[in-house]
């Protein structure tokens, strides 16, 4: 009788460990798959930040600079291009976090120039209004660069956490799914930068 | 052996990029008692009594307010976006509370005649981006022109005190960091009454030894009572510092930082 028993009972500790590990390497998944969405959701508000105050810096330039009808348009054809290149956050392909990227960057240049631009404008540069827009914007693209990072790091723990050994076999058998993909640099960001002093 | 090398190896390979690819290495934050919490002078440059004064006052708002205010110096970011590195810095630091992320790093970087001033989420609609950069365009650095980096600092967070009044209190509930002092003053009492105790058993004994038995007593219980008078002594002292460095770090650094997060908000200007 005893000769059975003390194999089943190894058998049961065995099984209940496990198990125990099983479940804490599944529900860590879910949690860390979570929280990647939740800092994608926080990349899109920061985005949207950003394309609601180019809105009033829009109306802003209008107002004193009548002349910069080119630029402005492009500001204003790249934002509705951004606005119209929404990601749901259950489908954060590569493909789609790629087009909106390039939809955000189209808008990022078009932008940069119209600052760029308005320099000539003294009177537009020394009203509050501008000025404040201006900072706003400053502090726009940083809070942009401090979500994508994140989201990043979030995309980061979810990957390591499926793809590490024995992780990667149990994330199969789980349905713990790499269907997330990170943000990467804007084709031609590592290029440097022409400066242009010819106007 | 050989084995153990490659592993190094690779281990080093992975570290690598790690290392390079962080320019400044934020400082791990200090401890929750910690003066550094309130003003971090990496490179020394405000003198001891200009940093004690910055130091009481960001505390005491931070004892009535909750909103924790950390002032950061160091040389240089070393190439680092300083708003970038400023929000990660409280964001690691978790100043503020966590349900309120109401916390504002000032992280100035001298050689690089930078600053920046970065609020946690929950204050970024009080303080807007713009009124952070006016606090640093029109109150900071002026002064740091000048080359008076406290009064800079000092005039920088009376700036932000009046922009926020009123907008937060201290809710957080310290009766955790209060039982500290509690369980000492038992520990004290307990060992008084101990040698009380003792004393009393003795003084018992030597009254039933008979004659000598009295004198003995009487020298017993002087000695004792010199003991208990020193101990007595002793821990009074102890017991009131521990009070008074409880007192001074009670409240809103008290607890230490509440895990505040920090999303970017903020401004930054050079001088």
């Amino acid at each position: 009788m005893k000769k059975w028993l003390i194999p089943l009972v190894i058998v049961v500790i065995l099984g209940f460990v496990v198990y125990n590990y099983a479940v804490g390497f599944y529900n860590d998944g879910v949690v860390k798959y979570e929280d990647a969405k939740t800092e994608w959701s926080k990349v899109e508000s920061a985005y949207q930040r950003r394309n609601d105050l180019i809105g009033n810096l829009v109306k802003t330039v209008q107002g004193a600079a009548d002349f910069e009808r080119g630029t402005l348009k492009d500001v204003i054809e790249a934002r509705s291009k951004a606005t119209a290149t929404n990601v749901s956050v259950d489908d954060l392909s590569p493909e789609k976090i790629a087009a909106f990227q390039e939809a955000q960057a189209g808008l990022s240049s078009a932008l940069s120039r119209l600052l760029v631009s308005v320099e000539r404008y003294p009177d537009l540069k020394a009203t509050k209004n501008f000025s404040e827009l201006q900072q706003q914007l400053e502090g726009t693209e940083n809070r942009i660069n401090v979500a994508r990072d994140r989201y990043n790091d979030g995309v980061n723990k979810y990957k390591q956490h499926i793809k590490k050994f024995p992780g990667s076999v149990m994330a199969g058998w789980f349905g713990l799914e790499d269907d997330l993909s990170r943000f990467e640099s804007v084709e031609g960001a590592e290029k440097p930068v022409e400066v242009d002093f010819g106007s | 052996m050989l084995r153990s090398l490659w592993g190094l190896g690779l281990l080093f390979a992975f570290l690598m990029p790690l290392q390079l690819s962080a320019q400044y290495d934020i400082p791990d934050a200090p401890p929750a008692s910690s003066p550094e919490q309130i003003v971090y002078d990496e490179i020394k440059l405000l003198s001891g009594t200009e940093i004690t004064q910055l130091r009481n006052k960001l505390r005491g708002y931070a004892d009535s307010t909750s909103t924790q205010i950390t002032m950061a110096i160091i040389s240089s970011t070393k190439g680092e976006n300083i708003s970038y590195l400023g929000a990660q810095w409280g964001e690691k630091w978790g100043i503020g509370q966590a349900e309120e992320d109401n916390g504002i790093l000032v992280l100035v970087a001298k050689d690089d005649r930078q600053m920046t001033i970065q609020v946690g989420q929950g204050i970024e609609p009080i303080v807007t981006d713009f009124l952070a950069y006016r606090v640093i365009d029109r109150v900071i650095t002026p002064e740091f022109k000048k080359g008076d980096y406290y009064g800079g600092l000092d005039k920088g967070a009376d700036a932000l005190f009046q922009i926020l009044t009123g907008e937060f209190e201290e809710t957080r509930d310290l009766s955790n960091a209060k039982a500290l002092p509690l369980i000492v003053v038992a520990f004290v009492v307990a060992i008084v009454l101990f040698f009380v105790i003792l004393i009393l058993v003795i003084i018992r004994r030597g009254g039933g030894g008979g004659k000598r038995g009295g004198r003995k007593g009487g020298f017993g219980a002087d000695l004792m009572d010199i003991i208990i008078l020193s101990n007595m002594g002793r821990s009074g002292g102890g017991s009131s510092s521990s009070g008074g460095g409880f007192g001074s770090g009670s409240g809103g650094f008290g607890g230490g930082f509440g895990g505040g997060s920090f999303g970017g908000g903020g401004a930054s200007g050079g001088w």
